[in-house]
């Protein structure tokens, strides 16, 4: 660049030049400098846009599915329906199933148009309409969950159909719904009609966090909640199988191992692993531990060993990185007074390479978390409507989805109501792995010795 | 000069503790120890001198096998301490290493208390009964290590917090901590000021009463000072050894001349 001497320029005498003047060459110099200083700043502040924009973009699209409309209704619970030989047993009540509880609902919300005095020339089944395909559903779980209360009258929040609460978010608009035959124009001045009475509430929506995915039909009842188990169960896996593995594997390489062409290679397979695109792992994972082991499909433990073998390499490397730090100085002193390899390596090394190593394992674990690929083979990709497992045999086993998957899921959806919520479930995933990085530093700050 | 009072001491009744026949080292392909031959007495301060890369650090390690940690080093030859071949098949480094103490150039307490440091090898090799027997040990090898005075107060300070001649001397207390028989001594004072040095120096002339000590250092002032007999190195070779009077005033081999004159090294 600049500094390269043009070999045609005068050669400078710099005996004798004032200290007060820059001469030609210092001013250049610093020139070149000032310009290096203001790339940097300029690729800087590039990110940090580019990060802001994100950071934008996912709470202003993400933060509507955290709330939903409800509207309050209440219904009596007949007794005649739902229970007809009146021994409250909740075997027999099972068996209502949930067209049994829609007659109710409708019903309930048709007397509420009345008594709230709102006139519309809606029909009973196009006002019904407005309700949530769940209605019936959600009246069902409450009434086998709390079977005392047939034969009263309770009070009761619904959900209401996606395009109300998208109304009401302002994602739902009048022209948008010109070619919309989920609602139309009536159904909308009942809707603004019951929002001027007070009926129509957007609140906190706790389901969107602990709930089970839902149907095309109903977006507005579909949550995070058993994905997330799935995510949880898989981390499980990992840890218990990734941690160990790796930290072995680790030592015996870093400490123990002789130096040959063996080691060579296989660090150099470890290196590469690293970077082997996670689709590889899914693939793998199909083959041998479905088809060749014949685990079950979608199963969490079959993506649990799929991920594990992709946090291996990660947790590898960073656990040989964090051994390789500590000082040689250290090992010389326990083998100094007499200690054997793997005193020294388990008294001292270890505990001063735990927080670089946890570090490395939580990062692996995050890592694991977001990723999608390797489930898109084994069956974890795709609506996966399980009820949250009963116990952690059959949160491995059962089939489930997974928190990145369970996004996707939601992406490919047609209906706009699915996209929010894709949104939201980033919100969620994006706070585990905030989480869980913010916990590797305190860990690394917390833990990390001096010497 | 204090020195010639040190040397007057007469040394050579000692029986031989270490004996050296014909020993080579290779790292890799190069030779870096030619055929030494040395007996190094009991009770005694034996100096390695030389320039940098003669040798002496890497023989000074073949005595308690701490070569053995590096893939590349090769020894062959023999080397008997009390009789006993360190390099027959049945002697267990660690074993070995517990005999012959090791402090290192840089002070290297472990990042624990001090008096972790000075506990770990005696626990290691069960030589404490009880809680009361290791507080014993601790304080007879800090006592030993002339730095018990500074830290009685501060037993579970970190090692690490003290200056560098205290850590080092805390590295002595933990190497004689394991009653070893040998003490080897990598240029023990080269990362310490004068006045720690002085310290450590002291240490080790009142530690030639228990130990057979080997000192390899740099500085041939301090070798003169501390030592009774001293082994000069050159290219891989002992060229010369014996009484440290000696050597420093007659010395037979004239790079042994050079050297100690400062005109080669």
């Amino acid at each position: 660049m600049s500094d390269i001497p043009n070999p045609a320029a005068p050669i400078a005498d710099p005996r004798g030049a004032s200290l007060l003047v820059q001469d030609g060459r210092t001013k250049r110099r610093n020139a070149s400098e000032g310009r290096f200083k203001l790339y940097g700043i300029v690729a800087i502040a590039i990110g940090l846009l580019m990060l802001l924009t994100l950071l934008f973009t996912i709470i202003s699209r993400g933060t509507g599915a955290f709330q939903q409309t409800y509207v309050t209704l209440s219904v009596p619970l007949l007794e005649e329906k739902l229970d007809k030989n009146g021994n409250r047993d909740l075997a027999e009540i099972k068996k209502v199933s949930t067209f049994g509880y829609a007659p109710l609902t409708k019903a309930a919300f048709e007397a509420k148009i009345a008594e709230s005095g709102i006139e519309t020339s809606l029909k009973p089944k196009a006002m019904a309409d407005l309700l949530s395909k769940d209605a019936a559903a959600q009246l069902r779980d409450y009434v086998v969950a709390n079977p005392d209360l047939i034969g009263s009258t309770v009070e009761f929040e619904f959900l209401t159909n996606s395009r109300v609460d998208g109304y009401l978010k302002g994602r739902v608009s009048r022209e948008s719904i010109a070619n919309d035959k989920n609602i139309n124009a009536a159904q909308l001045d009942l809707v603004d009609a019951l929002i001027a009475d007070g009926s129509l509430q957007k609140r906190l929506n706790l389901n969107f966090i602990t709930g089970a995915d839902a149907s095309d039909a109903r977006p507005e009842a579909a949550g995070m909640g058993v994905a997330m188990l799935g995510s949880f169960a898989m981390m499980l896996v990992v840890l218990v199988l990734a941690l160990p593995i790796g930290v072995a594997a680790s030592i015996y390489l870093e400490e123990f191992a002789p130096k040959n062409w063996i080691t060579d290679i296989i660090e150099v397979n470890i290196s590469n692993l690293a970077a082997v695109p996670s689709i590889v792992f899914g693939i793998l994972g199909l083959a041998v531990f479905i088809n060749y082991m014949h685990l079950p499909n979608s199963a969490p433990l079959v993506g649990g060993l799929v991920l594990t073998l992709m946090t291996l390499p990660t947790i590898i490397i960073s656990t040989r990185a964090s051994l390789k730090s500590v000082p040689p100085s250290i090992r010389d002193a326990a083998l100094g007074v007499g200690a054997s390899k793997m005193q020294s390596v388990f008294h001292h090394v270890l505990p001063l390479a735990a927080p670089g190593i946890l570090t490395g394992t939580i990062i692996g674990l995050a890592q694991a978390l977001g990723e999608t690929a390797p489930l898109l083979l084994i069956g974890m990709v795709g609506f996966i409507a399980s009820n949250p497992p009963e116990s952690i045999a059959e949160g491995l086993m059962a089939p489930n989805s997974a928190m990145p998957a369970q996004i996707y899921e939601w992406a490919k959806r047609a209906d706009p109501a699915f996209y929010e919520r894709a949104w939201g479930g980033i919100i969620i995933l994006l706070v585990f792995l905030i989480s869980m990085n913010a916990i590797a530093v305190l860990l690394r700050r917390r833990f990390e010795r001096r010497w | 000069m204090k020195d010639t009072e040190m040397l007057e001491q007469n040394v050579t009744n000692h029986p031989v503790k270490i004996a050296a026949r014909n020993v080579q080292v290779y790292y890799g392909d190069s030779q870096a120890i030619r055929d030494v031959d040395i007996d190094i007495n009991d009770k005694t301060v034996t100096a390695f001198i030389g320039p940098s890369g003669c040798g002496k650090s890497t023989f000074l390690r073949c005595i308690n096998r701490m070569n053995d940690t590096i893939d590349a080093a090769r020894v062959t030859g023999d080397i008997r301490i009390d009789g006993e071949d360190i390099y027959d098949k049945r002697v267990d480094p660690v074993q070995l290493r517990a005999k012959v103490g090791m402090v290192f150039q840089k002070p290297n307490p472990f990042p624990k208390s001090i008096y972790d440091n000075v506990a770990y090898g005696p626990r290691i090799h069960g030589l404490a009964q009880n809680k009361a027997d290791l507080d014993g040990i601790v304080e007879q090898a800090l006592r030993r290590g002339a730095i018990w005075d500074e830290v009685k107060d501060r037993l579970h300070a970190p090692g690490t917090g003290l200056s560098g001649g205290q850590q080092q001397r805390l590295c002595i207390a933990r190497a004689v901590a394991t009653e070893p028989e040998v003490l080897l001594m990598d240029e023990p004072c080269s990362a310490l000021d004068p006045i720690a040095t002085a310290q450590v120096e002291e240490l080790i002339d009142e530690l030639r009463q228990n130990y057979s000590v080997v000192i390899v250092t740099h500085s041939m002032q301090q070798a003169a000072r501390v030592s009774q007999k001293t082994a000069f190195f050159h290219l891989g070779n002992l060229v010369e050894f014996g009484d440290t009077d000696d050597i420093f005033t007659r010395p037979q081999d004239p790079r042994t001349e050079s050297y100690i004159t400062g005109r080669i090294g």
